[in-house]
This record gives structure tokens, C-alpha cells and sequence, in this order.
């Protein structure tokens, strides 16, 4: 959060001297990809500044609706009331989706369990499950390492495999994505969540089922691709239909295979 | 004779100006703090602009934030349990309804989303309805369910802090307060001592060669950003205290205490060890020249002198102690539960508000609940040097 805090400062400063065509603004999560597409593409084609900021899904949707970006990147879809906000001002908006992430479930590397199923998972975050020994582990106490209730990647979680139920009063809440990790690989009984970019020798990352353990598949970027690992998003560009002109070599870079080829160097899931 | 004086008038008014600037600054940060924090208890726990909706034959007319809380939770699922009929709890929200009807149904343009929910309110008599209040058909059928207000005593008494749980957040800061506390206290219980023992060692027995040494480097820890002090504490103290105590997990209240004592050492130490050196020369000469020997000095002459010095220094560590935000942030787990060990995670105020300040919408409920956490924590500082102040005059 606070590298992504320090970029979202530099990189609109580097960029300024440049010629800017375009502002894209919003999500943490896609925040990495886009800056290395801007960074790609404004070198390629000279006299291009392509602008990228953070902030969070939420701040891009409202900054597309005040004008004031003209890309919004979000990592989940726009909401009902969203979309009503931006028809009512008179704005047409267009969805791209630029490519998937996948968040991996993670444990200890010396926790023998390799596999839950989603119920398991709500039981365990939600704290009604709190020894391993109750999911076919040790007999150790369960400890939930989460992230801060406003990351996007915490509602994701909440709402996709919690069943929008909360989360337990004794998760213990991390202010960064690199702490979970940190924390998880030096404690026995940890499971936590990260993205797929994030995975390591030090944790290791569960087997999901989202059938009633008929079938587990492993978080990788081959079964988020197939679509078989069920803990995936896209992540969206949002822009105004009558705008789009203004920067559509830009999309249609991004959707190339160069431009796919990035997002499966920077750890995230291509579209195909 | 008449330049002086003008200069004289102008320093005077320099001083007075800027004393002023200060204390008007900090009023007015003290008038923010609560103007934005009292709003709390004047809104209501339900998000912004949305209803809840029931069933018109649907006895229950007030549900507290917990139960509504419990409700979408899926720990209630019967209207008996909030003093209605004998019926399960239908939950509908705008999700549902793009499941329950075609885009069609819906509308081009959404327009028939109102007629779309009352409709299904009307046919479901357990139903439990949570949308935006720009929805609600000019002929709603169903009744609206109130939320009551925050009160202060739930406030302060909750034990459940959710502040982005839909749809009612829950603001109980019972565990937060304690958490602070139970950390506070045990650094200084941790910092003091030692300190004073440093101080009183660097001042009176230390060689010169060796306070050369050690006073620069104790003065270098309070250089140090404190997120590197919260790192370090991660990284290192975090899987020792897990190892040495033998427990489920190392992010604990006494991680946070003991980064917090390092932290408040160094303002402690120089502090008091000045104002052990302070104490005139000849006040210890004639007390050894009476035969009393050194430590004898030095308990009843040196330290009793230099009190009111040491005091200040303990005031100033622990003040440092009670509002460090980011060391905190990162050791103590942060998990909102009522502490009942100091080796158990803990969430303190400053990390709360650290932590979610920078999300949480301008002006909105959220944000003023961690205003109103900055009260209580204004509060908490405020009777504790009131507390010392009346100990040091007591004496």
C-alpha cells in the first residue's frame, strides 16, 4: 500500500513534463499493470503520455464520473448505483476487461493441509472453524491473517468466498498485501489471501474447491486462464464510449499479444 | 532610548503573535476533532442513502445495528428471534435482482427497477429488503424498518467493530480502548524503569569516555522513522516472542509494548539524565560533605532536585507512547477482540485510525467514528497529564 502510495506520487510527476493523451485512475490492485503498459507504450510511440494513479476502484469510478480521468481501472465491476450515477450525468460507458487476477489461498509452508473446500474457507475465515484439526490438520489453533476492511481485495474476498458474511472479529488485520505474506511464512498456524503475483517459497498456496470438494483445483495462472480456479476477477478499464477515440491504440495495445505478454510477466492472468 | 523601546514593543508583540498563532492553531484542531467526531451520534449506522425494507404484514417495526447485522451475517435466519412471527428471513438485495428478473423486466434504462422490488417484497412475506432509497416505488407496499441512532453507550460499550459491514456498521470501541490502554501500560511499564535507571547511570557513575559513547547513540534511536521500528518488530521481535512464549501466533499486545518502550526510551533517557545533571554541584558536595556516601546523595539530594525534570521526561515518553501509530500498526495483529492477555493480538486507536482514515468517504459515517476514536484518545492523554500534573504538585 505505501510502495503503491509512493508510485501513485512519482508516476504522475515523471509524466508530466510529457505530452499527456491520457489519465487513467483507480485500483490498487491494477495500478502495477497499467503503469507497465503506460511505460511500454509511451516509449514505443513518442510524443504519448499516458498518466497512470491509484487510489482505489471506487475513487477512479467517481473521478470518470467528474471528468476528471479518463480511463477508470477498477478491480471489480462497476456497481448498480455507479452505473446510474454516470447515466444519469449523460455518460455512455464502455467495459473492457484487461485481464484477470486470482487470489491464492495461503498457508504455512509446514501445514500439511494442501486443500479446502469454500465452505471450509467461510467456516475458517468467518471463525466458526478454529483448529486445523477440524479440516483434516494438526491439532493447532487457526490464526486469520486478513487485509484492512477498505481494500478492494477485502471485499472481493468477503463477497466471493465469505458469502458476504464478516469476517472474524479475531482476523488479524494487515495494512499491506507483503505483510500477510511476511506473517504467514513465520507462523505455524496462519492461512491468509494474495494475489497470484504474490506467492513465494516461503507460504504455500491451498487447493480450492467450489463443489463440495468433488474437485480441487490449484491457483496457478493456467487454471485461472481455463477458468477453473474459482477465487478470480477481472480487472476492468472503464471510459466514456464518446471519448474513446482519444485513446484507443492504447486498448487495443493492451489487448494485443505484446500487451498480454506484460500482464503475464507482471504476475497477472492474460485474457487468453 | 525611543529605537529601543520601539524594538522592545516589537519583539514583545512578535512573541505575543506567535504564542497566540499557536494556541488558536491548536484549538481549532481540538474544535475539528470534536465538532467532526460528535457527529456520530447523529446519523444513523445504516449506509447512506439506502433502506430496509419488510413485508407490510410484517409485525417488526425496530431492529438494533446488531441484529440487522446478524441478519445479513446469516446468524439469524428467523423473524422469531427480533420479535416477529415464526417465519424464515428472506434476504434481497440489488444482486438478487438481476437473478429474480430479466434485464427486460428490468428496463432498458433500469426504470422499472422500483415497480421491480416492490413487487418482490409484496409476494414475500419474510422477505428482508437492503436498496438504494432512490428506488422505493411512490406506492411501496412494503413498510421501512428504522435504525436507531448510535448512542453513546453502544459507542462505547460495543464490542463489535465492523465499520464497513453492510448494511449497518457496527462502531463498538470497547476492544479498541482497551487495546490502548493494555499497550500504553505495559511500555511504560517496560520504559520507565529502565530508563530511569540509564539516565541516573549516565549522569552519576558512567566515566566521561563512556557517556561519550552511549548518550550520542541512545540520542540516534529517536532518528529513526518509527515504520522501521515496526519492521524490525515484525521481522524480529514478532517470531521470537512466538517462539520464546511457545504461542499460536507472535503479532502480540506485548510485541506492540516492547517497540513501544524502545521507542519511548530515548526521550525518557535524555530528558532525565539532564535534569540529573542539572542539579547544582554544590547541593551534592555538601550532601557528601555531611558523610553521606554516593548513593546515599543520590536517592535523597540528586533525585529528589531533579523531580520535577524526571517527571516531564516520563510525561513526554509516555506521550509518545499512547499516539505511535505505525510501529503499532504493524505488530500488534490488529484484531478487534476484547484483550484478555498482553499475548494476544490487539488493535489499538491510533492504527485504527491510521489504517482506515485514507478509505473511508469524506464526512461520512466512518469518518466520523474515527474522529470520535480521536476524542477518546484526546481524552485518554488529556486525563493522564492532568493526573501527573496533580501528583507532581501534590509532592
Amino acid at each position: 500500500m505505501i510502495l503503491a502510495l509512493v508510485i501513485s506520487i512519482l508516476i504522475p510527476a515523471m509524466t508530466n513534463a510529457q505530452k499527456v493523451v491520457c489519465k487513467v485512475k483507480g485500483s490498487d490492485t491494477c495500478l502495477p499493470l497499467s503503469q507497465k503498459f503506460a511505460e511500454v507504450y509511451n516509449k514505443n510511440n513518442a510524443g504519448s503520455g499516458i498518466s497512470v494513479v491509484g487510489g482505489g476502484s471506487g475513487v477512479g469510478i467517481a473521478a470518470l464520473l467528474s471528468s476528471t480521468t479518463d480511463i477508470a481501472q477498477s478491480s471489480r465491476k462497476m456497481k448498480m448505483d455507479e452505473k446510474m450515477k454516470l447515466q444519469d450525468a449523460g455518460k455512455a460507458v464502455k467495459e473492457t476487461i484487461i485481464a484477470y487476477d486470482a487470489l491464492a489461498v495461503i498457508v504455512n509452508s509446514s501445514n500439511p493441509v494442501s486443500q479446502l473446500t469454500r465452505e471450509q474457507l467461510e467456516g475458517i475465515f468467518t471463525g466458526k472453524i478454529s483448529n486445523w484439526k477440524q479440516v483434516g490438520g494438526p491439532d493447532m489453533k487457526i490464526i486469520v491473517y486478513s487485509r484492512e476492511t477498505s481494500s478492494g481485495t477485502y471485499e472481493f474476498f468477503k463477497e466471493h468466498v465469505l458469502n458476504k458474511k464478516n469476517f472474524a472479529a479475531s482476523a488479524l488485520l494487515m495494512a499491506a498485501t507483503g505483510a500477510v505474506v511476511q506473517s504467514v511464512s513465520q507462523t505455524k498456524g496462519a492461512i491468509g489471501y494474495v494475489g497470484l503475483a504474490y506467492l513465494e517459497k516461503d507460504i504455500k498456496a491451498l487447493k480450492v474447491s467450489y463443489d463440495k470438494g468433488k474437485t480441487y483445483v490449484a491457483p496457478n495462472v493456467d487454471n485461472a486462464k481455463n477458468k477453473t480456479y474459482p477465487i478470480t476477477r477481472p480487472l476492468y478499464y472503464y471510459y466514456v464510449t464518446a471519448s474513446e477515440s482519444k485513446f484507443k491504440s492504447f486498448i487495443s495495445f493492451i489487448l494485443s499479444k505484446e500487451g498480454q505478454n506484460i500482464v503475464l510477466a507482471e504476475g497477472y492472468v492474460p485474457l487468453s | 532610548m525611543k529605537i529601543r523601546k520601539i524594538t522592545e514593543k516589537l519583539a514583545e508583540s512578535v512573541l505575543f503573535s506567535s504564542s497566540t498563532v499557536t494556541t488558536v492553531a491548536v484549538l481549532f484542531i481540538i474544535y475539528f476533532l470534536f465538532k467532526s467526531g460528535i457527529g456520530l451520534f447523529n446519523v444513523s449506522p445504516l449506509e447512506d442513502g439506502y433502506t430496509l425494507g419488510i413485508h407490510r404484514k410484517n409485525p417488526v417495526k425496530e431492529l438494533k445495528s446488531k441484529q440487522i447485522k446478524d441478519i445479513f451475517n446469516g446468524d439469524i435466519t428467523n423473524w422469531k428471534d427480533v420479535g416477529g412471527k415464526d417465519m424464515d428471513i428472506v434476504l434481497f438485495t440489488l444482486d438478487e435482482l438481476q437473478s429474480a428478473y430479466t434485464e427486460e423486466q428490468l428496463g432498458a434504462d433500469f426504470e422499472n427497477i422500483p415497480a421491480c422490488i416492490n413487487d418482490y417484497v409484496s409476494k414475500n412475506e419474510g422477505v428482508f429488503a437492503f436498496f438504494e432509497s432512490r428506488y422505493i416505488d411512490t406506492n411501496f407496499s412494503g413498510s421501512r424498518i428504522d435504525v436507531s441512532n448510535v448512542s453513546l453507550s453502544e459507542f462505547l460499550n460495543g464490542r463489535e467493530w465492523y465499520p464497513t459491514s453492510a448494511p449497518v456498521a457496527q462502531f463498538g470501541v470497547l476492544p479498541l480502548i482497551l487495546g490502548t490502554l493494555l499497550v500504553s501500560f505495559m511500555a511504560i511499564l517496560f520504559a520507565i524503569p529502565i530508563g530511569l535507571i540509564t539516565a541516573i547511570y549516565m549522569a552519576e557513575i558512567a566515566s566521561d569516555r563512556m557517556r561519550n559513547v552511549m548518550k550520542p547513540v541512545i540520542e540516534l534511536l529517536a532518528g529513526i522513522p518509527s515504520i522501521v521500528y515496526g519492521f524490525f518488530g515484525l521481522v524480529v521481535l514478532v517470531p521470537t516472542i512466538q517462539k520464546v512464549f511457545n504461542l499460536p501466533v507472535g503479532e502480540t499486545a506485548l510485541a506492540g509494548s516492547i517497540i513501544l518502550a524502545i521507542m519511548a526510551l530515548p526521550t525518557i533517557i535524555t530528558i532525565a539524565e539532564d535534569s540529573i545533571r542539572s542539579t547544582p554541584v554544590s547541593l551534592k558536595e555538601a550532601s557528601l560533605a555531611l558523610g553521606a556516601s554516593h548513593w546515599q546523595s543520590l536517592s535523597r539530594v540528586v533525585l529528589p532536585y531533579a523531580k520535577s525534570g524526571i517527571m516531564a521526561a516520563f510525561i513526554l515518553g509516555i506521550g509518545r507512547a499512547i499516539g505511535e501509530t505505525m510501529a503499532v500498526l504493524m505488530v500488534t495483529g490488529n484484531a478487534a477482540i476484547m484483550p484478555s492477555s498482553i499475548l494476544e493480538p490487539v488493535r489499538t486507536i491510533p492504527a485504527t485510525i491510521a489504517g482506515e482514515l485514507g478509505e473511508a468517504p469524506f464526512g461520512g459515517t466512518h469518518f466520523k467514528a474515527l474522529f470520535a476514536l480521536g476524542i477518546i484518545l484526546f481524552v485518554i492523554t488529556f486525563i493522564f497529564n492532568s493526573l501527573v500534573e496533580l501528583l507532581k504538585s501534590k509532592k
